[in-house]
């Protein structure tokens, strides 16, 4: 089973990958507010009045 | 209510007064507002273009009121450098950054309002809301804008700013949070990365992998579990250490013992190419551990924020009374001694004597006592309590650490580290369990060393692992894990760990009445009229005389003020009511003494019903009509009280307010424990009193003057609409403000409890069946991982029925 030694390796990696990923994440702060960028979404900044009925009613 | 009142406020919801006339075209239509407060708000947000604002609210907005010149004035105060120093960094060139706590915030779309309209602004650099904590971060440049124009530019649509020195204290709770993260990351991905290993492995072990696959396959393992027990399972190894530096066994001693050991014993299974490797269970359990850990913290940082929030009680500016004449200083700078101005309306800011002047303040926030009380020369003001009626002259007696309201504050402090003796049984049990584990332990390794050595070693380490209490230590966080979430959806806050066990075993619920049971605040209720009038009238005239005074209950009825009718020859007297002149008559509204003085004529009094409050209104002639306030029962509160009732728990009602009103509202209630006029120390007494019977006390309030009691009860709620100081003391918070989902907490808080019987039965019969089986070597050691594994499983998986809402 020689490909294993290479995929294992390459998984470590990945996984270093997403660590690093993740830690970068947490340091700049993406992790302070989990519930506002969940709303934020919904409220779109560029709306204006006029256009107001291109939008789903609810 | 009698009067005719179909229409409710576009911006605030509150019901239009029939004589109000307020409206603000918004997207074409003509919208109904009930004051100039709601209407200049609502027009400033059709001015900026932010209308959809109405569209994507899911919650009505906070009542708008007018922007007074002198709360203008005062913002600019924070202008000033030398005040800035406190709260504000300056960055380079004129960039400046502070932090804002944000009142008024409801849903999402006022996030996006604020946002939106403040980065507008020229010369706002940033300006970013936190939607979980409500607190924003704001830079801005102050050359070309400064601080109070943004704050005003808050006011304008509605909301309040407070700018304020995000002490040491928040950083250090950001900084606990992202570490916290950062090892359940590191837990999680190891404990999936080495899962994926160890079904090959435990498949391998059936199909006969070869040996160096399986030794790689470990090595692998060791190398991704090794930071999961080294950076992500620390929590738990430095907490052990020093439970047994303080020579006492907790909870983790045990857990660190099971991942410590079971990490060595695979990496000398490793190392020595025998044996077997228990990675899998070490990250697992570390992982579920850290997560309820993470839940738990959160829920603590959220309401110790609120008692951080309890300084904005307090302003944050005085006027202070010189030789030279009055001048603004930041409350900060006050010494004993000094004279401070306080005017109708105005918070006190520090403890003091009235040295001239006389008005009524509530004390309410601090005492609870809903009425007004009348201050003269020589009393006593205590920091935090509103004046209401006319300027005051206070002289500085006692400032920062002594005042009443730093006090309440330590109270509080002291009774929160009093409590937390459930979690010290739980310490307690752990202890004896880890003793008893370490003692089968060392008879398992001195008999099988008598009689197999070659054996001993690894039917010991299978024996630690199979007693592992994961799922013992499981059992109780991820049942009350579970339920918290779901409660937290009902709109059920739950803040401390211990909470939802106290709650299910409950027989004795104390409720404050004001806030609590009732609304809070007064409303008109009923209008008597006595001598040929109408209502509509009547309260014209009412609205237009009330709206020269500041008194809480004259600004209820002020607000059917009508353009029409104004009044000229207004004479306010402190105490007592206001006299002015409508239509070439004289009218009076206040005390039946106060009004009956104006007329001669001797007219029966209307029989005096001390439950509720009631305002007389009456011209020369007669006495025209009667006003009758009152603080109505919430919603649904009946019904909430009867299911308590039959849960077989006992209802108190412990209230700061007058016997008549108290004794009203439990008849109304069907409640036989009452006591009224009890002072925050009474109450203590009381509940203190029901403890020693050896009862188990929950305690439900609001108010500041509460906060004791909620911090001393076994378990305690505080309305989500309540203060913050109540809001820190209480173990959990009512944010729906419904009553009735409190006999769905306490049910829930059962269920839990059954859950968590049946997790540590579950534990105990795993551990109890297996010991015997591992110490006399019939299990493998892979076994004994695979059974630690599963029971731990197990335990989560119960306790995910929770995440469940069944009725009652």
């Amino acid at each position: 089973m020689p490909s294993l030694y290479l995929i294992v390796p390459i998984v470590i990696l990945l996984v270093a990958l997403a660590v690093w990923l993740f830690m970068w994440a947490v340091k700049s702060g993406q992790f302070e507010d989990l519930e506002g960028p969940a709303h934020r979404i919904l409220l779109d900044d560029d709306l204006k009045p006029d256009q107001e009925k291109d939008k789903n009613p609810d | 209510m009698n009067t005719k009142m179909e229409q409710n406020c576009f911006h605030c919801g509150l019901p239009v007064p029939a004589t109000a006339s307020y409206s603000v075209d918004i997207n074409g239509r003509q919208e109904p507002m009930c004051c100039r407060g709601c209407q200049a708000v609502a027009q400033a947000i059709v001015n900026n273009g932010l209308t959809a604002f109405y569209e994507q609210r899911t919650g009505v907005s906070p009542k708008g009121s007018e922007q007074l010149p002198e709360i203008l004035k005062q913002m600019e105060l924070y202008d000033r450098q030398d005040l800035q120093n406190s709260f504000v960094e300056i960055n380079e060139n004129e960039v400046r950054e502070a932090s804002l706590m944000l009142e008024g915030i409801v849903c999402s779309a006022c996030v996006w309002l604020n946002e939106k309209h403040v980065n507008a602004l020229p010369g706002v650099v940033e300006f970013h809301i936190n939607y979980s904590t409500q607190r924003a971060r704001l830079r801005w440049d102050d050359s070309q804008i400064h601080l109070s124009d943004i704050l005003k530019a808050i006011s304008e649509i509605g909301y309040i700013a407070h700018p304020y020195n995000p002490d040491h204290q928040e950083q250090i709770h950001r900084k606990e949070r992202q570490k916290s993260l950062r090892r359940i990351f590191i837990a999680g991905i190891g404990m999936m990365q080495v899962m994926t290993f160890a079904v090959a492995l435990y498949a391998g072990a059936y199909q006969d992998m070869d040996q160096t696959t399986k030794i790689f396959f470990w090595w692998i393992s060791l190398l991704i579990a090794t930071p999961v027990v080294l950076y992500a399972a620390q929590p738990f190894f430095v907490s052990a250490w020093r439970d047994l530096k303080s020579r006492h066994l907790g909870m983790d001693v045990p857990v660190s013992l099971a991942i410590g050991g079971a990490y060595l014993a695979s990496v000398w299974a490793t190392v020595t190419q025998q044996g077997e490797v228990y990675f899998d269970s070490v990250s697992m359990f570390t992982f579920f551990l850290l997560t309820g850990r993470f839940l738990e913290m959160s829920a603590r940082q959220r309401a110790g924020q609120a008692a951080e929030e309890l300084m904005r009680l307090l302003p944050a500016f005085a006027l202070r009374k010189t030789a030279e004449g009055e001048e603004m200083i930041p409350v900060a700078d006050l010494v004993v001694g000094d004279q401070v101005v306080i005017k109708p309306g105005d918070i006190v800011p520090v403890d003091g004597t009235v040295v001239e002047g006389s008005s009524s303040v509530d004390e309410s926030l601090l005492t609870g006592e809903s009425k007004a009380l009348r201050r003269i020369n020589g009393d006593f003001l205590v920091g935090g309590s509103v004046n209401i009626e006319s300027p005051l002259l206070m002289r500085v007696d006692k400032i920062g650490e002594e005042t009443v309201h730093a006090s309440i504050v330590r109270l509080l402090d002291r009774a929160q580290t009093e409590k937390p003796e459930i979690a010290r049984i739980a310490d307690r049990v752990a202890g004896w369990f880890v003793a008893a584990l370490l003692i089968v332990a060392t008879v398992v390794a001195w008999w099988w060393w008598q009689h197999a050595p070659e054996d001993a070693f690894w039917i010991v380490l299978a024996t630690l692992v199979v007693t592992c209490p994961c799922a013992l230590s499981l059992a109780t966080p991820a049942a009350i894990a579970a339920a918290t979430s779901t409660l937290t959806r009902l709109g059920v806050l739950t803040t401390r760990g211990h909470a939802l066990e106290t709650l299910s075993r409950v027989n004795h619920i104390v409720f404050d009445k004001t806030g609590t049971l009732t609304e809070g605040r007064l409303k008109l209720e009923q209008i008597k009229i006595l001598h040929e009038s109408d209502e509509v009238s009547c309260l014209a005239i009412a609205a237009a005389l009330e709206s020269w005074s500041e008194h809480p209950i004259a600004k209820i009825l002020s607000r059917n003020k009508s353009k029409t009718i104004t009044a000229t020859g207004i004479n306010a007297i402190a105490g007592k009511g206001v006299e002015g002149i409508i239509d070439n008559r004289r009218y009076r509204i206040g005390s039946y003494d106060f009004v009956s003085g104006l007329y001669t004529d001797a007219v029966d009094p209307v029989t005096s019903d001390r439950r509720c409050s009631q305002v007389y209104l009456g011209n020369e002639k007669h006495m025209l009509a009667v006003f009758i306030l009152s603080d109505a029962i919430r919603t649904g509160a009946q019904e909430a009280l009867r299911t308590i009732k039959k849960q077989g728990i006992a209802i108190h009602l412990l209230s700061g307010d007058d016997s008549e009103t108290v004794e009203s509202v439990a008849q109304t209630l069907e409640l036989q424990n009452y006591k009224a006029r009890m002072l925050p120390e009474d109450k203590l007494a009381y509940v203190q009193d029901l403890q020693s019977k050896g009862h188990v006390v929950a305690m439900v309030g609001d108010g500041v003057n509460d906060a004791p009691v909620l911090a001393r009860a076994q378990v305690s709620l505080a309305m989500g609409g309540g203060t913050q100081l109540a809001h820190a003391s209480a173990d959990m918070i009512l944010l729906s403000e419904e009553l009735q989902h409190l006999p769905e907490s306490i049910h829930m808080a059962r269920r839990t409890l059954g859950i968590i019987r049946q997790n540590l039965f579950w534990a105990v019969l795993y551990n109890v069946t297996a010991i015997p089986l591992a110490a006399s070597g019939f299990i493998a050691p892979w076994m004994a991982a695979l059974g630690m594994s599963a029971s731990s499983l197990l335990v989560v998986l119960n306790a995910l029925r929770l995440k469940k809402l069944t009725g009652q």
